[in-house]
């Protein structure tokens, strides 16, 4: 067998498949979370209770209405999409001249208010979400067996990053956002109406987050807990690739996924502080992330 | 003059009233040794509420305390019985914390459950400082009656060893002699990891790798996926609550057991099994010191705690019940809610109830009793809800758990 490092080539082939995975998570909330702060100037801490609400909503929805996964996978973000844009017209846009502290106090609770409700009523260990019977079963690659429902995983959110990246840096609504960043003053003079702009895109970045955890419901058990241990993680991803920087957010996620499972290989009980470690020497030799600029 | 001075100096006087004081103290203190201190017995219920073994104990085994409090009669020795809790979040810093103020200033006399073994060490520790009654029955750790045992402390429901001898013999009967382990990277799973392989080995079996994972990990595919290649022809899964849970619906979705290798929940209760559904769950060996379809008394006791709290309980939570029970009435037996009285009646009296059944306790405080040996039932075969377990065998308490005087406890001549 070939070796590499001492690891057998198949296992070091499958760990890298696996990272991939975890990083198409990561790319996706990285994503929202980027998108959320580089438009608004907003922490959104409470990213990681609203993927837990997408991953909910989809079990609610399954229960008790009936509708199984594919629709979920549309009509959740739209549902919990518009939560946000309710929260962000009820509350946030009353935020956006302060100190940034209050934003991230304002989500933060609204985050333990929410997991809250949750464990109340469902408990700490989750409800039970089926794989969709389509996506059941697995592959066998030859080094590794892969699960349909992974491989999905990888495509969905590949495809859900691009169109996102080239919705915001290539049509004209995209370039509305931006300009409304840079200079929202001068972009509301020529006609554009600024505080629905930032509600879509608080509307957007929440959706983004609900579709992950619509996508994340079948593999790991739906928990009120299930956004708290990965949020952290994101928020980190989000630091390295630069603070509000797009592309930067989805190329970290990916990255940093992978070398997360490598390390799980060669060290697996390093395998969450790894992300933390290249965060802390990111920090120092370029503090405005890979991606972000001075 | 005044009166005073006059008293003093009338020396009759002065030795009726010396005498009088003297009497009502030596009153007072045969009235407190007789009965409880500062007028109420105060349990502390310490375990995790809001984190991954919220279900395993959490509200639920505050709930069957309460019970055990109202079967008591809700007084003992004429005295209020409360009942306190708090949520420890798993972190024995903050749990040792809330250790010491119910000690120290919310006169508390007892603290039970203790969910998370590295937590119920640091508070086992600091009550025996304080020399103060613990009742373990959230954490699995043999070493709360083994190295580190306390004249005061005392352990309930299951331990690491009774699991390893009743999931790890009952899969290695059925030839599953290869073992690799995903164990949790904290005290209980080196202690659940390490007498399952002590007890695969002296099987004849062989343990070939072992990878150890963050507490609370969601991700487990990585760790299957080197289980998968070891060779192993049983997965050994040393860790809890919703670890386990994700663990076994990944192993699922990898193939894991449809590649021939077997899963062994080493610790897994009716509530994570609940959490999971039977679908995933289904065929899975567990050992469990509580199942409520097991008998009418078994029966009553769970649809008491049903109608409260709306679930059936598991180990966890009827052990904390029996825990409570007992302790009552030790104060009761003692006359006293003084620790060291209390503690030799909690050695000495036997423990008869709806969990126990008949129990012992040892020098060493470990509680012993007989364990169940459950599989999980198949979606068409469970016929009301809750209905979970098939009771595939009763392991009598002398096996399941380590005789006393070999449990390396300094306490045990």
């Amino acid at each position: 067998m070939t070796m590499v490092f001492g690891v057998p080539l198949p296992a070091l082939l499958g760990q890298l498949l696996i990272g991939l995975i975890n990083g198409s998570f990561y790319a996706l909330l990285s994503l929202g979370l980027a998108i959320i702060f580089g438009l608004l100037r907003m922490i959104n801490f409470a990213h990681g209770a609203q993927y837990m609400l997408g991953a909910f909503t989809a079990y609610l929805l399954l229960h008790f209405a009936g509708i199984g996964y594919w629709p979920a996978l549309i009509l959740t973000p739209i549902i919990v999409g518009v939560f946000g844009a309710v929260i962000e017209r009820l509350f946030l846009q009353r935020l956006y001249g302060l100190d940034p502290l209050y934003g991230l106090l304002f989500t933060f609770g609204l985050a333990l208010m929410l997991e809250g409700i949750f464990r109340y009523y469902y408990g700490a260990s989750g409800q039970p979400y089926a794989t969709p019977p389509s996506l059941a079963g697995g592959t066998n690659l030859g080094f590794m067996f892969l699960p349909n429902y992974r491989g999905w995983v990888v495509v969905a959110s590949l495809v859900v990053c691009i169109g996102t990246w080239l919705l915001i840096e290539k049509t004209k609504l995209g370039a509305y956002l931006r300009a409304a960043t840079e200079n929202s003053t001068l972009v509301q003079a020529f006609g554009v109406n600024v505080p629905i702009l930032l509600t879509l895109t608080y509307g957007l970045g929440v959706a983004l987050a609900a579709f992950a955890g619509v996508l994340a419901a079948p593999i790991y058990q739906v928990s009120p807990l299930m956004g708290s241990n990965i949020i952290i993680v994101v928020f980190a991803v989000v630091v390295v690739g630069g603070m509000g920087s797009i592309l930067g957010a989805i190329v970290t996620g990916y990255v940093l996924g992978i070398t997360e499972g490598l390390t799980k290989v060669f060290y697996p009980e390093a395998s969450n502080t790894v992300i933390f470690v290249i965060m802390a020497i990111v920090l120092l030799v370029r503090p405005a992330g890979l991606f972000g600029r001075e | 003059m005044s009166a005073t001075q006059y008293l003093w100096e009338d020396n009759d006087m002065r030795g009726t009233i010396l005498a009088s004081a003297a009497a009502l103290l030596a009153s007072t203190s045969m009235a407190l040794a007789a009965s409880v201190s500062d007028g109420k017995v105060k349990i502390g219920i310490l375990n995790d509420q809001s984190g991954v073994y919220a279900d395993f104990g959490g509200k639920g085994s505050v709930e069957a305390a309460k019970m055990a409090v109202e079967d008591f009669g809700g007084k003992v020795l004429d005295s209020a019985i409360e009942i306190v809790d708090a949520d420890h979040q798993n972190k024995p810093d903050i749990a040792s914390n809330i250790a010491r103020q119910w000690f120290d200033t919310n006169q508390v006399d007892a603290i039970m459950e203790l969910t998370t073994s590295s937590v119920a060490l640091a508070v086992q520790a600091i009550a025996k400082e304080k020399k103060k009654i613990d009742i373990v029955t959230g954490a699995a750790t043999t070493e709360l009656t083994g190295k580190q045992c306390s004249p005061y402390g005392f352990h309930w429901a299951y331990d690491t060893h009774a699991l390893a001898v009743g999931t790890g013999g009952a899969l290695v009967k059925q030839g599953g002699k290869k073992w690799f382990f995903l164990t949790a990277d904290y005290a209980f799973g080196y202690s659940l990891e390490g007498q399952t392989s002590e007890f695969v080995k002296a099987n004849g079996g062989e343990v070939v790798g072992a990878v150890r994972h963050p507490l609370s990990n969601s991700d487990y595919s990585s760790f299957l996926l080197q289980a998968q290649s070891s060779g192993a022809n049983v997965v050994g899964l040393a860790n809890a609550g919703a670890d386990t849970q994700n663990a076994i619906k990944q192993a699922a979705e990898f193939g894991i057991t449809q590649s021939g290798q077997r899963l062994a929940a080493l610790l897994f209760t009716l509530a994570e099994v609940n959490g999971l559904g039977l679908e995933a769950a289904q065929g899975l060996t567990l050992t469990e010191g509580f199942y409520w379809d097991r008998d009418d008394e078994s029966r009553k006791f769970g649809e008491r705690y049903m109608k409260r709290t709306g679930k059936m309980p598991n180990m966890i939570q009827a052990g904390t019940y029996s825990a409570v029970l007992q302790y009552l009435k030790a104060i009761q037996k003692a006359g006293t809610d003084e620790t060291e009285a209390v503690a030799k009646q909690l050695h000495e009296m036997p423990v008869e109830d709806v969990f126990a059944g008949k129990g012992t306790v040892g020098p060493n405080g470990r509680m012993i009793k007989d364990m169940y040996l459950l599989e999980v039932k198949k979606p068409s075969e469970s016929k009301k809800p809750w209905d979970y377990f098939k009771v595939l065998a009763t392991i009598p308490g002398k096996e399941a758990y380590i005789d006393p005087a070999k449990s390396g406890c300094p306490l045990v001549k």
